[in-house]
């Protein structure tokens, strides 16, 4: 009572904050049941399975650290991949999701929580999903506040973007990785805000789980010292921008190069030396800034002439060294993925590899619409919140929407890291318009009462005027307060009114018609409510489809097509332990996962030349294809094709990139020689290359028995050649739909035959001409 | 009969997997042969030849060629281990056998002597077409040769050859001093297969054409392209002897003498008996059959197979071969057996040295290469059973901890490392406490 006696004017706004808090740490708790249950749509309407392809892989490798310990995944020599070279999995993959997981399933089961580790990695995405909502929040409440911070995780918790990258089941890198991004940010700004050398370290860290989890580091490694070097240039250096910076440098780039994945990439590719540039710059910065302190403005000017002629001739010196250096590597010391996004149109022009996922092809205008909805349309609104006031914090987020709009419209599969971007923005500006419209109508409303009561004295309404105007102000209330958070109480008091009085003078400015607040308002909230419609509409339609099981609703009810499963479960059932099975690189990870068999090549495209053998293959008549595979010990290749149910992500639609891929190594294999004059065809006007080969034969064999025409319903076209045979080949399983195909490469003759030709003119036209060809292998 | 039969089955039932063929190893004597004969006068007309297989322990089963009963198999199994085709005039044979179940009886693992004869049908054609052989599409035409004919003969059609594969695999030890006589059709291979092979091929001079009629046009076959008896091994190692001459298995034959024309060497007894009966031994897996054990690896110093290698190990490879003698095996005594450890190339391909035993061993490192390799072993000896051993085996990169701890080149880093630290210590003190 004592206490409250004594500061009779903070009571009720220290009451009001306590409110508060409790308030939005109940809405972030809702925030995050929220993320993570709208990502469960996947596991109610299909089942709880692991999706599409990467996540295979991740969850075959978790599946192995939970069974050997994190020493043995380490130093993994996986002998089931990329026959016959095998793969180092335990240098090559960027751990942090399995480790994650992993940790996850250990500290559940060492409390007798006995969950499966398939059950931990399908959950994983939406828990981190609500993570990564909070992490916004704390990022937001550093720039805007915490009304801002609300907004902003609540959009985030459902932005169809990142959903449609972590449902259940989703079990990819960018599941933990978009979290880490999102809590590497706030640290920096945190530090950036306080100066604080734990946050810089706890920056440190965070960025190493951000490289342990996610190639995509290097957009941090960049978008940090681009910041730096901002306010630098705008002037706005100072001790706090240091220690937010220096130590990340120093600290980041040892934990990174502790990643065995990235190793000395740390320090020697291209992607990491703006990082070095920008800390070499802010050092020289800070002297200047030092030597500015304590010399006269005189001898200042003397010094700054003196040390800029021969600065300028060293930089000139390292630069050209630098120069030098980088120009003597063939990419310039870029990755090539990295090097696209630089060029978008590098990877077309010379990495068929990259340029052939879909999910690095540049995005199409709709998917915009689709994947961030109306916050296309507030982002502006928060970039100009951002500039009133332009504080350390806010231009990083505005550098940080700029880079990853760019990005993002260079590769479809970055439309991810712009996503957390948009949500902030549109938090900001969501939370500033409803800070206005609503000050305004309490404006408005208590000026008409104010009216009304004219004969009440004044001293009455002084209160209610402070009060009504610190409710609606407790946003921008908020962002002053965080400034001074760890000061005392005492300090806070006088500020806080001082900044309470400042505001009714500045609100008056921002004061709105009361009906134009109100339909303002409303509009805002129809918005919102179409967003939230949209959301839950993209998680339960559009990205909720595991894809390795698929459905179709037709006016007969709903199909599952369930051939992925069933075929694996065919190769793990009816060949050998050591078979080798072939199949183009999508379905390398699922067939190690699922069917335990040893593959060729996989989802992890490392080798270019292995690839592009499997191409050639594929792209190349019978005989020379079993050539090929025979000369990789394989046993069995698998087609999935898409013709008799109309699935269009099969491998005759993707053929062409086998092809190009088998021609950029392999050049007897030309493009030109499948097209017809520039068309890709299968019907009867498909060129004979295309008709013979292997791919061709391996989709269409007997197609034309189910249902007498060989249509395809991909291609809508009748094939080009129906009635064939195949002589190296054996067809041994074909799945329900038809979707997965699997041959048997026939063993070579027992006995080779004579010549044919001299008995053909004995016994007149009996033999085929087919016989005629002179084949070791007939 | 029968019950003999069904042991024998059973026990060839049980050397199955052993030798995935039906040359029983326990048995050879019981081993049964059908002789096809388009005349049953053959029978003692080419008495010798069939002796000497009765009296190596062949049960020989002689029918006529169109037998309406002729079955080569019954309820999936097969009755016979060998089979003679001594019918070349056969158009047709009885009962369920035609040209593809004679090659599915070489499929299987069984071996065939086939001989063919001047005006051979095309049934007997087509069989050696299976086989690779391709015999003188004119079915009147003979193998001709002027300067290597025997001077018993008239019109230079019983040839005195002497061309002879050099293989102790094939016609064993002792050498064939006598010319072989022939007299029947020509016959070519493709020089790219090479499953089949020349055993008795014919003189430059020779050429192949009809005797009685006046040559219009060159001949197609002609000169030492021409074979006289070829031999096939399947790629399962059934055997086949093709012949282009009937006659040359016969009594008559066996016992002239031969003096070829222009040699001065005049031989009491033609090689025919030696050749013929040297050929059916190879024929029949009495000699040049190779078995191997299981390919066996472990590091230097240990005697356990490990499952996986790391890059520059030490290993030790060893490998047992035994040849079957005709009565037992025996161990195999050769230099030029080699191993190679193979990823898509070998890596490291070695010669495997013999302790006479049977045993062939070697060691190695293991190169700096890691990937999933495989021990092969290829040993396609001319007349031998192919040998065709493979077993993978990973090769992984170092462990974490398993590189050098400290390299000594680095030392000078080290020091900088470590004086760095001290001087920081030093300088933190100095300017904390120096007032």
């Amino acid at each position: 009572m004592a206490a409250v006696e004594s500061l009779p004017p903070g009571t009720p706004s220290a009451m009001r904050n306590a409110f508060g808090t409790v308030l939005s740490a109940l809405i972030l708790v809702l925030i995050g049941v929220l993320a993570f249950s709208i990502r469960l749509f996947s596991v109610i309407k299909y089942e709880s399975v692991i999706h599409e392809f990467d996540p295979y892989f991740n969850y075959r490798v978790t599946q192995f650290l939970s069974k050997n310990g994190i020493y043995e995944f380490w130093n993994w020599f996986d002998d089931r991949t990329w026959y016959p070279l095998g793969r180092v999995i335990g240098g090559t993959v960027y751990p942090g999701l399995t480790l994650t997981a992993g940790t996850i399933w250990w500290v559940l089961n060492s409390i007798n929580i006995p969950l499966s580790v398939e059950t931990v990695c399908v959950f994983t995405a939406p828990v981190f999903s609500a993570f990564a909502s909070w992490a916004t929040y704390l990022l937001t409440k550093e720039v805007k506040g915490s009304g801002a911070g609300l907004a902003a995780a609540a959009l985030l918790a459902m932005v169809p973007s990142y959903i449609s990258r972590s449902v259940a089941g989703s079990y990819d890198n960018e599941a933990v990785a978009i979290f880490a991004l999102i809590f590497t940010f706030y640290l920096y700004i945190k530090t950036l805000n306080t100066g604080s050398l734990f946050y810089a370290t706890l920056n440190a860290i965070a960025y190493f789980y951000m490289v342990c989890s996610w190639g995509g580091y290097t957009f941090i490694i960049n978008l940090i010292p681009m910041h730096v070097l901002l306010c630098i240039v705008t002037g706005r250096y100072s001790p706090r921008l240091y220690i937010a910076y220096a130590p990340l440098v120093v600290l980041g780039t040892l934990l990174a190069a502790l990643v065995p994945v990235v190793g000395f990439n740390a320090v020697l590719t291209s992607e990491h030396f703006a990082s070095f540039l920008v800390f070499i710059i802010i050092h020289v910065v800070a002297l200047v800034y030092y030597i500015k302190g304590i010399l006269t403005p005189k001898m200042f000017k003397v010094a700054v002439t003196l040390v800029v002629s021969i600065g300028l001739v060293v930089c000139l010196i390292v630069v050209a060294v630098l120069v030098a250096l980088v120009a003597s590597s063939p990419t310039g010391g870029w990755s090539g993925r990295s090097l696209s996004l630089l060029d978008p149109t590098y990877a077309s022009k010379y990495i068929p590899i990259i340029a052939s996922v879909s999910e690095h092809q540049p995005p199409t205008w709709p998917s915009y619409f689709m994947d961030i909805n109306v916050l296309a349309f507030l982002v502006p609104a928060g970039i100009i919140a951002c500039f009133s006031p332009l504080s350390d914090a806010s231009s990083f987020v505005v550098l940080y929407i700029v880079m990853s709009v760019y990005f993002s419209g260079v590769m479809v599969r970055l439309m991810l890291v712009l996503a957390p971007a948009a949500c902030i923005m549109s938090g900001i500006a969501l939370s500033q318009a409803f800070d206005v419209f609503t000050g305004s109508i309490k404006y408005q409303l208590s000026s008409k009462s104010k009216d009304n009561a004219e004969d009440n004295t004044s001293t009455k309404n002084a209160p209610k005027d402070d009060a009504s105007s610190g409710k609606t102000d407790k946003g921008e209330e908020v962002s002053k307060e965080r400034s001074s958070k760890k000061g005392k109480k005492k300090e806070r008091e006088p500020a806080e009114k001082l900044s309470v009085k400042s505001k009714i003078v500045k609100k008056k400015a921002l004061v709105l018609p009361l009906e134009a607040s109100i339909v303002a308002l409303l509009l805002l909230i129809m918005l919102g409510a179409f967003y939230v419609i949209h959301c839950v509409w993209a998680a339960a339609e559009a990205y909720s489809a595991p894809s390795i099981v698929l459905t179709s609703q037709s006016h007969d009810g709903l199909h599952v097509f369930d051939d992925f499963r069933e075929s694996y479960a065919w190769l793990s059932h009816n060949t050998d332990v050591d078979d080798k099975v072939a199949s183009w690189w999508d379905y390398g990870y699922q067939t190690t996962a699922m069917a335990n068999r040893t593959v060729i090549v996989d989802n992890n495209t490392w080798n270019n030349t292995h690839i592009a053998t499997v191409g050639t293959a594929m792209s190349s008549p019978e005989k020379a294809a079993w050539e090929i595979f025979n000369s990789l010990d394989v046993k069995y290749v698998l087609v999935v094709f898409g013709g008799v149910i109309g699935y269009p992500s099969d491998d005759i639609n993707k053929f062409l990139w086998m092809v190009r891929i088998g021609g950029g190594e392999f050049p007897h294999i030309k493009e030109a020689d499948y097209l017809r004059d520039g068309q890709y065809r299968i019907d009867s006007e498909a060129t004979p290359t295309m008709l013979n080969c292997l791919m061709y034969k391996l989709c269409y064999y007997r197609f034309v028995e189910t249902d007498g025409k060989g249509y395809d319903r991909v291609r809508r076209t009748e094939i080009g050649k129906k009635y064939f045979k195949l002589t190296h080949f054996e067809e041994v399983f074909t799945s329900h739909h038809w979707m997965v195909r699997i041959y048997k490469l026939k063993p070579q003759k027992n006995r080779i035959r004579g010549r044919v030709k001299k008995l053909k003119q004995k016994t007149s036209s009996g033999v085929s001409s087919k016989s005629v060809k002179k084949n070791p292998w007939m | 009969m029968m019950n003999l039969s069904r042991s024998v089955a059973l026990i060839s039932l049980f050397l199955l997997p052993l030798l995935s063929f039906s040359f029983s190893v326990d048995n050879p004597t019981d081993r049964r042969v059908l002789v096809l004969l388009d005349d049953l006068s053959l029978k003692s007309s080419h008495s010798i030849f069939f002796s000497t297989l009765k009296s190596r322990g062949f049960d020989l089963d002689f029918k006529l060629a169109d037998d309406s009963k002729l079955a080569l198999q019954r309820y999936g199994q097969y009755l016979y281990d060998g089979l003679i085709v001594f019918a070349p005039s056969t158009e047709r044979f009885g009962g369920s056998l035609d040209s593809k179940s004679i090659a599915d009886f070489v499929d299987s693992g069984r071996d065939l002597i086939l001989s063919a004869d001047t005006s051979a049908s095309d049934l007997i054609r087509g069989i050696a077409l299976e086989c690779g052989v391709d015999f003188d599409e004119d079915s009147s035409a003979m193998v001709i040769d002027h300067s290597s004919f025997s001077v018993s003969d008239g019109d230079h059609t019983l040839i005195a050859a002497d061309d002879l594969v050099k293989s102790d695999a094939i016609l064993g030890k002792t050498k064939i001093e006598a010319p072989v006589l022939f007299r029947g059709v020509a016959h070519s291979l493709n020089p790219t297969n090479n499953l089949v092979l020349k055993v008795l091929s014919a003189s430059p001079s020779a050429y192949s054409a009809n005797p009685s009629s006046k040559l219009s046009s060159p001949p197609q076959l002609t000169g030492s392209a021409i074979s006289l008896v070829s031999v096939m091994q399947a790629r399962n190692n059934a055997r086949v002897v093709i012949s282009g001459s009937l006659q040359l298995f016969s009594d008559r034959l066996f016992r002239s003498g031969v003096q070829k024309a222009g040699s001065p060497n005049k031989y009491e007894k033609s090689g025919n008996e030696q050749f013929a009966t040297e050929l059916s031994k190879w024929v029949f897996h009495e000699r040049g059959h190779l078995k191997a054990g299981s390919l066996v690896h472990h590091r230097v110093g240990e005697t356990d197979e490990p499952a996986i290698y790391r890059i520059k190990d030490d290993l030790e490879f060893s490998v047992e071969i035994l040849e079957w003698s005709g009565k037992s095996w025996e161990p195999y005594v050769a230099d030029d057996v080699q191993v190679q450890f193979y990823m898509m190339s070998p890596y490291v391909l070695k010669t495997l040295s013999t302790d006479k035993k049977g045993m062939f061993h070697t060691s190695f490192k293991v190169p700096d290469v890691y990937g999933v390799f495989q021990f092969k072993v290829e040993y396609g000896k001319l007349g031998y059973t192919t040998l065709s051993l493979s077993k993978q085996i990973p090769v992984r990169p170092y462990r974490h901890n398993e590189y050098e701890r400290f390299i000594p080149t680095a030392y000078p880093y080290y020091g900088a490392c470590f004086t760095t630290m001290a001087g920081f210590f030093v300088f933190s003190f100095v300017y904390l406490y120096h007032k």
